[in-house]
C-alpha cells in the first residue's frame, strides 16, 4: 500500500510542477491506483483545488479538467449526447458507482493503463490532452509516449460531425475488460481497440463499403496479447465481432 | 496535519496523520458499520457519502475529507432499520458482513434515482459484492423497499 507523509493541496499548477519534479513525489487523482503502489512517498500532490474538475461544452469542443470524476463523465448530459452514450458505455462496468465517484479522468489517461476502458474511448474521438509544460497533445501520440513528471490539466475533444459506439467484452461483470472496442464514423472512420491487454490503439481509414472485410483486416491490423483472461487468438475473435456489432449500430 | 469535518452532523477538528485513509480514520471515531473487505477498492463495504455522493472510505484519503461533511450508517440509523426490515424479510442475507456498504449504496440510490428500472437497480448496486448470495433476495428487498417509499412509506 502507498504510504506518504505529507498530503499538499498547491495553491497553482506552478506549485503542482515544480513538486512533481521529485520522484519522492506523486500526483494523486482519485487514488484508486495509486494507493495499490508499495511506493513510499514524502508527499502527495492533489490538485482538487485547481478548478480542474468540471466538463466545459464550448461551441467546438468539450474541456474536461483533470480531476473529473468518471461518474461525472457517465452523467454528463452534454457530452453523452456527443458522443451518442458511449461515454457513459465506456465508464459504466468500472467497478461501481462509489468508485467511479472516486477516480479521475487524469489519473486515467495519464496511466495509460493497459486495461483502459477510457483511454480507448477517447481514442476514437478527436482528443487532445493538455499538459502543462508539454501543451497540448494529440491523444493518439501521447498514449505512445513514456511516463513522464508533467501534470495532465485537461482532455479537449474537438466537435465534428460524428458518431460514436462504445463496447467491450468482460468475463464477469466489474472485472477489467478482456477487450475494448470504441468507433467513430465521420467524414473518415476510427477504430480504437484496448486492453489487447496493452495501450490501446486507434487506426484511421476511409469509410469502407464491405464491413465484413474491414472488421477483419481492422482486427488483424491490431497486435494482441495473453493473460490470465483471454489468449491473444481469443481477442482478435473478440475484437473482430465488437468491431462488427459497432458497425452494424453505427451504418 | 489539521483538519476539521462533520461526521454524521458532528463537527470535528483534529490533528491527523495525512495517509491514514478515511476508512481507518471514521472506525477511530467510533463509526464501527464502516468495514474493509478488500484492500483493492473492490468490494464495497467500506462505502460512506461524502457530501451526500457515495464513495468508497478505503480508497478516499483523509485530507480529501476536510471541510467536507461524512454520512456512514451511524448517522441513518431509522432509515437503516427499515430498509434492514424489508432485507430480512426476503431472507437476503446469510453472514451479513456486506450489509453496511449494501445499505449506504441503497439509501443513497433512493436519493439519486427517481423511479430505478431492474437494470438501474442491478447497476447502481453492482459494486457492492455478496459473497453468500446469488443477489436476487437483496434485489426482492430493494424493490419493496422502494415500492413502500414511492407510497410515502
Ligand atoms: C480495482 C480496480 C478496477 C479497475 N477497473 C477498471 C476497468 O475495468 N476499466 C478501466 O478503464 N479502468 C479500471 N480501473 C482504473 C480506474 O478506472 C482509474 O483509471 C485508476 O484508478 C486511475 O485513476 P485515479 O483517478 O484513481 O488516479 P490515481 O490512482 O490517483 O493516479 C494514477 C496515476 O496517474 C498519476 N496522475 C493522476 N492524475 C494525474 C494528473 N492530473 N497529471 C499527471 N499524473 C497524474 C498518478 O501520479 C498515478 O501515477 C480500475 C482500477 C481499480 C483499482
Ligand atoms: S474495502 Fe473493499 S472497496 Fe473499500
Ligand atoms: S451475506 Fe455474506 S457477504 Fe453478503
Amino acid at each position: 500500500m502507498l504510504r506518504f507523509k505529507n498530503h499538499i493541496f498547491p495553491g497553482s499548477l506552478e506549485e503542482a510542477y515544480e513538486l512533481n519534479q521529485k520522484r519522492s513525489n506523486k500526483i494523486v487523482g482519485g487514488n484508486g491506483w495509486l494507493r495499490l503502489g508499495s511506493k513510499q512517498c514524502v508527499s502527495i500532490i492533489d490538485l482538487s483545488n485547481l478548478g480542474l474538475d468540471g466538463i466545459e461544452e464550448k461551441d467546438d469542443e468539450f474541456i474536461i479538467g483533470a480531476m473529473t470524476t468518471l461518474r461525472e463523465l457517465e452523467l454528463n448530459k452534454g457530452f453523452n449526447e456527443y458522443t451518442g452514450g458511449a461515454a457513459k458505455e465506456a465508464v459504466r462496468h468500472i467497478v461501481g458507482v462509489q468508485f467511479r465517484n472516486c477516480v479521475t479522468l487524469g489519473g486515467s489517461i495519464y496511466g495509460r493503463f493497459g486495461f483502459s476502458d477510457v483511454l480507448t474511448l477517447f481514442l476514437a474521438l478527436d482528443s487532445y490532452v493538455e499538459m502543462y509544460k508539454g501543451g497540448v497533445i494529440p491523444i493518439s501520440e501521447f498514449a505512445k509516449m513514456k511516463y513522464d513528471n508533467d501534470i495532465l490539466v485537461n482532455i479537449r475533444v474537438k466537435k465534428a460531425d460524428i458518431k460514436t459506439v462504445y463496447t467491450s467484452f468482460r468475463n464477469q461483470s466489474t472485472d477489467f475488460p478482456v477487450l475494448t472496442c470504441a468507433i467513430s464514423l465521420g467524414s473518415n472512420i476510427k477504430t480504437a481497440i484496448g486492453a489487447r491487454p496493452a495501450r490501446a490503439d486507434v487506426v484511421e481509414g476511409e469509410i469502407p463499403k464491405d464491413m465484413e472485410k474491414y472488421a477483419i483486416e481492422t482486427a488483424k491490423s491490431f497486435t494482441y496479447g495473453s493473460n490470465i483472461r483471454g489468449s491473444a487468438e481469443y481477442r482478435e475473435q473478440i475484437a473482430y465481432v465488437l468491431i462488427k456489432r459497432s458497425l452494424s449500430k453505427l451504418i | 496535519m489539521e483538519i476539521k469535518l462533520w461526521i454524521n452532523g458532528k463537527l470535528i477538528n483534529d490533528d491527523v496523520s495525512p495517509d491514514t485513509p478515511l476508512l481507518e480514520y471514521l472506525r477511530s471515531k467510533g463509526c464501527y458499520s464502516v468495514k474493509r473487505g478488500c484492500e483493492t477498492s473492490n468490494c464495497g463495504l467500506c462505502t460512506v457519502w461524502l457530501e451526500d455522493k457515495p464513495t468508497l472510505s478505503c480508497t478516499v484519503p483523509l485530507m480529501r475529507a476536510n471541510n467536507k461533511h461524512i454520512t456512514t450508517l451511524e448517522g441513518l440509523k431509522s432509515d437503516a432499520e427499515e430498509l434492514g426490515g424489508f432485507l430480512a424479510d426476503e431472507g437476503a442475507d446469510q453472514c451479513g458482513f456486506c450489509n453496511p456498504g449494501f445499505l449506504m449504496n441503497v439509501l443513497a440510490m433512493a436519493k439519486e434515482l427517481e423511479d430505478p428500472t431492474e437494470d438501474e437497480i442491478n447497476e447502481y448496486l453492482t459494486g457492492n459484492l455478496c459473497r453468500c448470495t446469488g443477489y436476487t433476495g437483496q434485489l426482492r428487498a430493494v424493490k419493496k423497499y422502494l415500492e413502500h417509499k414511492r407510497k410515502g412509506g
